[in-house]
């Protein structure tokens, strides 16, 4: 028998250190879980792109680092995501009011934007290979290929699902399985652009 | 007992097909048994190597092992046992069959989600295994990987085999981000009514915050194996240095072979917590069940995880601590680190207190729960030595290193493997194991890995280093040396071997043993009270569970029994009683 044990409240009928209040959110609701899911993935990611900006900080203060001059097209590119991620934040409005067209159009143009987002950077990656500035150049091209590529990747995996979004929005579905839907890609998209910000500005003023 | 009548049970149908059943099951139970045999089926390889590896220590004469082989396998050994075995069994085996069961929920909050995890896993072994076939052989860098070296000709393994090690280490990080998603999420949303974050048994505590921290700490060796891929295919230099290699000028240019160093420790450090916390949780339940006593504590218990969790993201570069860094930074990663031994010792000390004037049973979990205790300790012990620098730095690279760490991180959370799975066992398969080969196998295994490890420690104060595959002919290793290597060897096959005795109670008794009934261990978690045992889809039947106190109710003054489940209501209508019933009526 525990020698510590509280005697002095038989009537609890328990040994529990603590009483802890009872305040059940019930059983756990779809649309709900999906967002913690998604906030929970971002924890993931933001210690990816964290750690590569660590990694990109400590190695330019190697010896052989030579800045490296930024092509235009990366100015056009954030232009673009703004624009893609505003254009889901007005598709997010419109599910959340039941404007079923409007989600509709938010949707296509912010998915086109973003679709002309990869083109950019497409462009971007082009533009530095015929300046000399390949892949394994030197390290800064190195890091540029590798921190907008995992961006990039991010985005395309992004895509995949607001294609079954919008898969899901011309079949019969219920408005609160779409609103959901919409939500986790608008949140999803915020977060992007953010990190895409924060990786712009490493470049540019860290180069 | 209470339950309560719940709207979902039909929404999770029950899987009708074999396939659906146990192939592409989305049930956490089946999920968490195809983890675990895979675990087990590649722990056994990295097993098979170490027996190899201690055959050509102990009897270099036989030649069995080159040096070459000596590497290769020296590398996959410990990549497998502490990422492919103990990571994805303590996450993807315990945490998927106990944290539902041990909540009160139907399953994971992402069955497909998990049902994929499982399935990269086995991918990320398959690559893995695969690279022992491709040309080259598999990668000889040492476990963690360090270039240039990794990448250089002259390392075995430098081509092929570096490539589909970092590509099979990718794959598993994908999988163990969509488990631990799945872990973090079940945890934080899909708890029985009642079940308060401060009622949750320490194993799920273990784990959550071991998975939090996987989902935190992954992402850098992810990262570090991307731009290494990179450095090895492309030529890039994130980490490869202006190198000469066998006459030729590499392509490579300054690169930091110290920033793989950070990266790869960042995540190394708190992997080693990643298998030890869950290590704690399960312990603490196993020790307050067969010691039928409240675990002392508890509070303390879980803000020690949780201490231990957050510290272990500032300790990791007491890995490099002979890398020629800054002594300032020694001085902070030294300190940080002896930090760590508080809330360490915390939990040690609890579990002794738990065990002090307990109605000790001694089964076999006890056992393995004991035996763990005895074994951390020791091994603890010796990394107080090794986290101080000075100390350290003669005795980096010895086999005190090796004896410690094996002590520590391989014994000790193999013990608690072994427990765990002879405590559970009942539930997954409705039978008992069999409790006469289980106290051989514990005998066997917990006095065989003291022989095996201890005597390294002299080895290694004697200045014996690691990652040696021979050592004939050096003037300050001594005769005597060689026979306890020949000694330590024998002792190594023979534990090696009695791992047969476990394997074959295993699959003898998941058919043939003796039918163990729902609570055997009358034990009070929430798991041990499901209706049907091994639990059905969807684990509760018709009603889930209300949760009324806490996991440790064992010999509560004034009551008859000696144990209390979870979800006993209270003898007097608090409110958790008057809500319950509210709950009953308001919900069917
Ligand atoms: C009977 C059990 C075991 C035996 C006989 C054994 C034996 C060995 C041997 C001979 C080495 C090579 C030492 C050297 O040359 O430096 C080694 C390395 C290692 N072992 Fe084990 N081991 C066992 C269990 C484990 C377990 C359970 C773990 C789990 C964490 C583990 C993790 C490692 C690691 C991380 C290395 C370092 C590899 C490297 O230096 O790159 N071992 N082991
Ligand atoms: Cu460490």
């Amino acid at each position: 028998m525990s020698f510590w044990v509280d005697r002095s409240h038989p009537e609890r009928g328990t040994i529990e250190p603590t009483r802890t209040g009872d305040r059940w959110p019930g059983p756990p609701e779809r649309p709900k879980l999906a967002m913690r899911g998604l906030l929970i993935l971002l924890l993931p990611l933001t210690s990816m792109f964290g750690l590569l900006i660590s990694a990109y900080v400590m190695r330019r203060h190697m010896g052989d680092w030579q800045p490296l001059p930024l092509p235009w097209q990366v100015w056009l590119s954030t232009v673009l995501l703004v624009l893609s991620s505003a254009g889901f934040e007005w598709a997010r409005r419109a599910a959340a009011a039941g404007w079923v067209d409007d989600v509709r159009r938010g949707l296509l143009v912010a998915g086109l934007l973003a679709l002309a987002f990869l083109g950019s950077q497409l462009w971007a990656w082009q533009q530095l290979q015929l300046a000399g500035l390949a892949v394994a150049t030197n390290p800064a091209s190195s890091f540029f290929t590798l921190m907008t590529g995992l961006h990039a990747v991010h985005l395309v995996a992004g895509l995949a699902a607001w294609f079954r979004t919008r898969a899901v929005l011309a079949g019969e579905a219920e408005p609160a399985t779409v609103q959901s839907m919409v939500q986790l890609c608008a949140w999803y998209w915020h977060f992007l652009l953010a990190v895409w910000l924060v990786l712009f500005g490493v470049l540019l003023f860290l180069a | 007992m209470a339950y309560v009548p719940s709207a979902d049970a039909h929404a999770h149908h029950e899987p009708q097909s074999f396939v659906t059943k146990y192939i592409w099951s989305q049930d956490h139970k089946v999920i968490a048994i195809q983890y675990s045999l895979t675990a087990i089926a590649v722990g056994i390889v990295a097993l098979v190597l170490s027996g190899l590896m201690r055959v050509q220590l102990g009897m270099p004469e036989t030649d069995l092992v080159d040096a070459s082989a000596y590497y290769q396998f020296m590398t996959m050994h410990g990549m497998i046992m502490v990422v492919y075995l103990l990571t994805a069994l303590f996450l993807g085996g315990f945490g998927n069959y106990l944290i539902p069961l041990m909540l009160g929920a139907r399953d994971m909050v992402f069955p497909y989600v998990n049902m994929l995890s499982y399935w990269f896993y086995l991918l990320s072994v398959l690559v893995l295994m695969a690279s022992f076939f491709v040309p080259g052989g598999p990668t000889g860098a040492g476990w963690t990987l360090y270039p240039p070296q990794a990448i250089t000709g002259g390392t075995p393994g430098a081509g092929w085999g570096i490539l589909t090690m970092l590509l099979s280490l990718a794959i598993f990080i994908v999988a163990a981000t969509m488990g631990g998603l799945n872990y973090v999420t079940t945890v934080l949303q899909a708890r029985a009514r009642g079940m308060t974050l401060m009622r949750m048994p320490l194993t799920v505590w273990g784990i959550f915050i071991a998975s939090i921290m996987a989902l935190l700490a992954f992402p850098a060796l992810l990262v570090a194996a991307i731009m290494m891929f990179l450095d090895a295919t492309l030529g890039t230099s994130f980490f490869m240095p202006a190198i000469i290699a066998m006459g030729r000028e590499l392509p490579h240019e300054g690169g930091s072979p110290l920033l793989f160093q950070h990266l790869f420790w960042f995540f190394g450090h708190p992997e080693v917590y990643i298998v030890a916390l869950p290590a704690f949780g399960l312990v603490s339940d196993i020790i307050s069940t067969h010691a039928r006593k409240n675990i002392f504590g508890y509070h303390m218990m879980v803000w020690a995880i949780v201490i231990i969790g957050v510290l272990s993201f500032f300790v990791w570069a007491h890995h490099m601590y002979v890398s020629g860094m800054n002594l300032a930074f020694g001085f902070f990663f030294a300190i940080s680190t002896l930090v760590i031994a508080v809330p360490t010792a915390i939990k040690v000390y609890n579990w002794i207190l738990t065990l002090w004037q307990a109605d000790i049973h001694l089964t076999v979990p006890m056992l393995f729960a004991m035996g763990f205790l005895v074994t951390f300790v020791v091994g603890g012990l010796t990394g107080l030595f090794l986290g101080n620098v000075v100390v350290d730095i003669p005795l980096a690279d010895t086999y005190f290193v090796v004896a410690h760490f094996h002590m520590v991180m391989g014994v000790a959370p193999i013990l608690v493997v072994f427990g765990a799975i002879y405590h559970w066992f009942p539930k997954i398969t409705g039978r008992m194991m069999n409790d006469t080969l289980g106290q051989l196998h514990f005998w066997i295994t917990f006095l065989g890995t003291y022989i095996i490890f201890f005597p390294m420690h002299y080895l290694g104060v004697m200045g014996m280093p690691r990652r040696y595959y021979a050592y004939e002919d050096y003037e300050f290793i001594p005769q005597s040396a060689h026979d306890l290597n020949a000694f330590i060897t024998y002792a190594a096959l023979v534990v090696g071997l009695a791992q047969l005795l476990f394997l074959y109670n295993m699959f003898w008794s998941a058919f043939y043993g003796r039918p163990s009934g729902g609570n055997p261990w009358r034990a009070t978690g929430l798991e041990w009270q499901t209706p049907d045992t091994p639990p059905k889809h969807g684990n509760w039947g018709e009603k889930l569970p209300v949760v009324h106190r806490w996991p440790y109710d064992y010999n509560v003054p004034g009551v008859e029994q000696d144990f209390i489940p979870q979800n006993e209501p209270r003898p007097h209508s608090g409110t958790a009683e008057g809500e319950h019933h509210k709950a009953e009526e308001g919900r069917s």
